[in-house]
């Protein structure tokens, strides 16, 4: 079972998130992490939805998601190089006394300290999966009192012509 | 105006069809269903409706009055069904639109092209658990083709042509137009979009020439070749295509039970139905065959039984669907085309050259003949499976047959030989219990011309027989032949089979006597126990000018055989008793 990046750029009607979200539901695909947001063209989103699977269910999974009606195409990022990021926000269990300490350890993630305060501080991290999950090791030993995390968001790199990625 | 438009304008509406004109939403939607063509509206009023059904009050339109919501659109999927047409009905706010799930689930699954139009509460009170609203776009989305919720009345027009053009296009399906009470209630300029245009809905058909290629060559090396076709066939016109490329290929052709009529079952290549329920030569075709050609069927596992590893365990799998999503779903395929069969058959035909089949095509035929369907006739018994045959005899495989659901169900699909396309109707995917007497209804309305048999076990039909009022009142000419085993009878041979005779709530013994119940609807209602009454019944019954109730009191131990238990291979077939 690998993981997988699916890019499904999908009419901004509403309902459409509940179309794609059932289609998983109704045809036992898990999702993994998914985001919606607007694109460069208006009345258009892109989901970005990563879920697990070997290819015959990658291949069912975009065929089944492109009968939707409101689906414009479906592109598998992940069989060509793609860039991916997530944002998460950690709340940390520090004293204003720690700060330096804290700095120097989300440094090199750039990651950042956006909000302290008196028993508790928040990082910032923006990255690929496993960078946000390595910070996150890091600051367990002090103590994370709330994580949030987005889903990826991702796109092919530009060397790889549109054409070539998979789609349907 | 396009002079089609014209033409329809000047044809059907009173009054006259006026564009720019100032109408209601109500009337918008009367408007674009004549402008599409549809003649017959099945339905059933409601507060949320009322503004359409006072613009339909005169009209033009056949509106049929049912005496519930499933019955409208199991109606409305029979016409379809028999004329590949798409069917409408309508149905009011909440529990009338509820009452249209089960049928939207069987038109999803068998791809049966209709539009269903729901109204709804008005959108100030969409959200706050009003009066008789229910949020009927998102209870269907995974039953639907494609829905829509009108929030503006400029928007109907462009959304009824869409609906239309997506549940007849591909392949076909139910599409659902909700329409809240203020949309239908609100004035606007009357206009109709001429084309469609849905980004992102590929609804082409015809397939690639390098992909028939690949058919036609993976075909052309095949010693024992099977085709088995689905109803794909029907769906998309593709019985005579079939017909001449299976002839000058020479090769046997299986009807999935989705597929029965798409290629005559009298025909020296028909093997007939295979799967749980199938024949013995159907089956061992697929067990023996080198080549499956699978024709607008999607192995589904009444046929492949779930083990799709075993299915056809030495063939090559040659695989056309209008749906790209089936080409690999449940079977690994070796050659896939993407396209309708029609068109790909059309393509193909002057391709193809006969195969080296004909010692496969005599090993066939003799299987046939040591093994057909077969059961045990007992003197002054009535044999369901007699009761089938007496069907097909006296309409000579003529007539529309559409089943419920259950052991009859099987027994139609095996006894009966059909030998036109959409002349069998019958809930396969879904399975639904009640949809065989209205979907008569709705085939007989579509075929006056024709005898339509509604074939019901006593359970099933007691589910939708308020429609019997439906045929009473305008006369609709149906035959429902009711095989009364007196209890629901294929639970009753899983709980004998597969429980250890455990009989749990299968008894139907307390049944209201069906004469008189057709009688009390003011339709004629026969009964017969024995084959010599059953014969002089049905006879008296086809005579009849006029729907008829025949109550077909059969032996109530009758198995249906062969039969593959769940779990087994194609090859683990029970013959049942000799
Ligand atoms: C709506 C619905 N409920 C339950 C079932 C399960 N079911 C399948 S066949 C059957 C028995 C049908 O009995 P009857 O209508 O008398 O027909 P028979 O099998 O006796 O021919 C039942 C309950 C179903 N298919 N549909």
């Amino acid at each position: 079972m690998q993981q997988q990046t699916i890019a499904v750029l999908v009419n901004d009607y509403p309902g459409v998130l509940t179309r794609v979200s059932t289609l998983f539901g109704q045809r036992a695909f898990n999702i993994d992490s998914i985001t919606v947001g607007g694109t460069e063209e208006a009345g258009l989103s892109r989901m970005i939805i990563t879920t697990g699977g070997d290819d015959r269910q990658i291949d069912q999974l975009m065929k089944q998601l492109n009968k939707l009606i409101d689906v414009i195409s479906v592109t598998n990022l992940s069989a060509n190089s793609y860039v991916s990021r997530e944002l998460a926000l950690i709340k940390v269990s520090a004293s204003p006394s720690q700060l330096a300490e804290l700095n120097g350890i989300v440094e090199p993630f750039r990651a950042a300290i956006v909000d302290v305060g008196p028993t508790s501080l928040i990082v910032q991290v923006t990255g690929d999966t496993e960078k946000i999950d390595a910070l996150l090791v890091l600051l367990q030993n002090y103590g994370v009192l709330e994580l949030t995390r987005t889903g990826s968001v991702a796109m092919a790199r530009s060397i790889v012509p549109a054409t070539a990625a998979a789609t349907v | 105006m396009s002079v089609e438009m014209a033409e329809i304008q000047k044809k059907n509406s009173i009054p006259p069809i006026q564009f720019g004109e100032e109408v209601s939403g109500a009337e918008t939607l009367l408007r674009c269903l004549l402008l599409e063509q549809v003649e017959y509206i099945f339905g059933y009023p409601g507060g949320a409706v009322l503004p359409i059904y006072d613009s339909l009050y005169g009209s033009y339109f056949k509106h049929i009055l049912t005496r519930h919501e499933q019955g409208a659109i199991h109606a409305a999927d029979g016409y379809a069904r028999a004329t590949g047409k798409p069917g409408v009905c309508i149905a009011t706010s909440g529990p009338g639109a509820t009452n249209l799930v089960t049928g939207i689930a069987t038109a999803q699954m068998d791809s049966v092209p209709l539009v269903c139009i729901t109204g709804n509460v008005a959108q100030s009170l969409i959200g706050t658990d009003a009066f008789q609203e229910a949020n009927i776009t998102g209870i269907t989305v995974p039953i639907t083709k494609h829905s829509y919720f009108v929030r503006d009345v400029r928007d109907l027009p462009r959304i009824v042509k869409e609906a239309f053009h997506i549940a007849t296009t591909g392949r076909p399906g139910p599409v659902l137009i909700d329409i809240p009470k203020d949309v239908a209630n609100a004035i606007a300029p009357f206009t109709y979009p001429e084309t469609v245009d849905v980004r992102g809905y590929r609804a082409s058909v015809v397939p690639d020439d390098e992909e028939v290629q690949h058919f036609v060559t993976a075909i052309k090396a095949a010693k024992r070749p099977v085709i088995m076709a689905g109803g794909g066939i029907i769906a998309a016109s593709a019985d005579q295509e079939l017909l001449a490329f299976a002839e000058k290929a020479r090769i046997p052709v299986i009807n999935t039970f989705m597929g029965l009529g798409g290629f005559p079952g009298v025909h020296e290549l028909s093997l007939g139905m295979p799967g749980m329920h199938g024949n013995f030569t159907a089956n061992q075709a697929l067990l023996n065959a080198d080549c499956v050609i699978g024709l607008g069927v999607r192995f589904d596992d009444r046929i492949t039984m779930g083990r799709t590893k075993e299915f056809a365990p030495n063939a090559r799998i040659v695989h056309v669907d209008i749906d790209p999503a089936e080409l690999g779903k449940n079977v690994s395929t070796a050659v896939t085309v993407t396209g309708d069969v029609k068109s790909t058959l059309e393509k193909a035909i002057p391709l193809i050259t006969a195969c080296e089949s004909e010692a496969w095509i005599r090993q066939l035929k003799d299987w046939q003949e040591k093994q057909p369907y077969k059961y045990k006739t007992d003197g002054d018994t009535l044999k369901p499976q007699a009761v089938i045959e007496l069907l097909y005899r006296s309409t000579d495989g003529e007539a529309i047959v559409t089943t419920d659901v259950g052991q009859h169900q099987m027994w139609t699909a095996q006894y009966y030989k059909f030998k036109n396309a959409r002349s069998f109707i019958s809930s396969g995917g879904l399975g639904t219990m009640g949809f065989g007497f209205p979907a008569a209804i709705g085939a007989q309305i579509a075929h006056p011309e024709r005898i339509t048999i509604a074939v019901v076990g006593d359970g099933g039909f007691q589910m939708t027989n308020q429609e019997l009022a439906i045929v009473s009142q305008y006369n609709i000419p149906v035959k429902v032949a009711i095989v009364n085993n007196q209890c629901l009878g294929m639970v009753r041979q899983w709980q004998e089979l597969f429980y250890d005779n455990r009989y749990s709530q299968i008894d139907l013994t307390c049944s209201p006597d069906f004469v008189k119940l057709a009688e009390a609807y003011g339709v004629k209602g026969l009964r017969a126990s024995t084959p010599q009454e059953a014969e002089a019944v049905w006879a008296e019954a086809l005579a009849h000018d006029g729907p008829v109730v025949v109550d077909f009191r059969v032996a109530q131990e009758e198995n249906v055989y062969p039969m593959v238990a769940a779990g087994n291979t194609l090859d683990q077939m029970e013959l049942g008793d000799d």
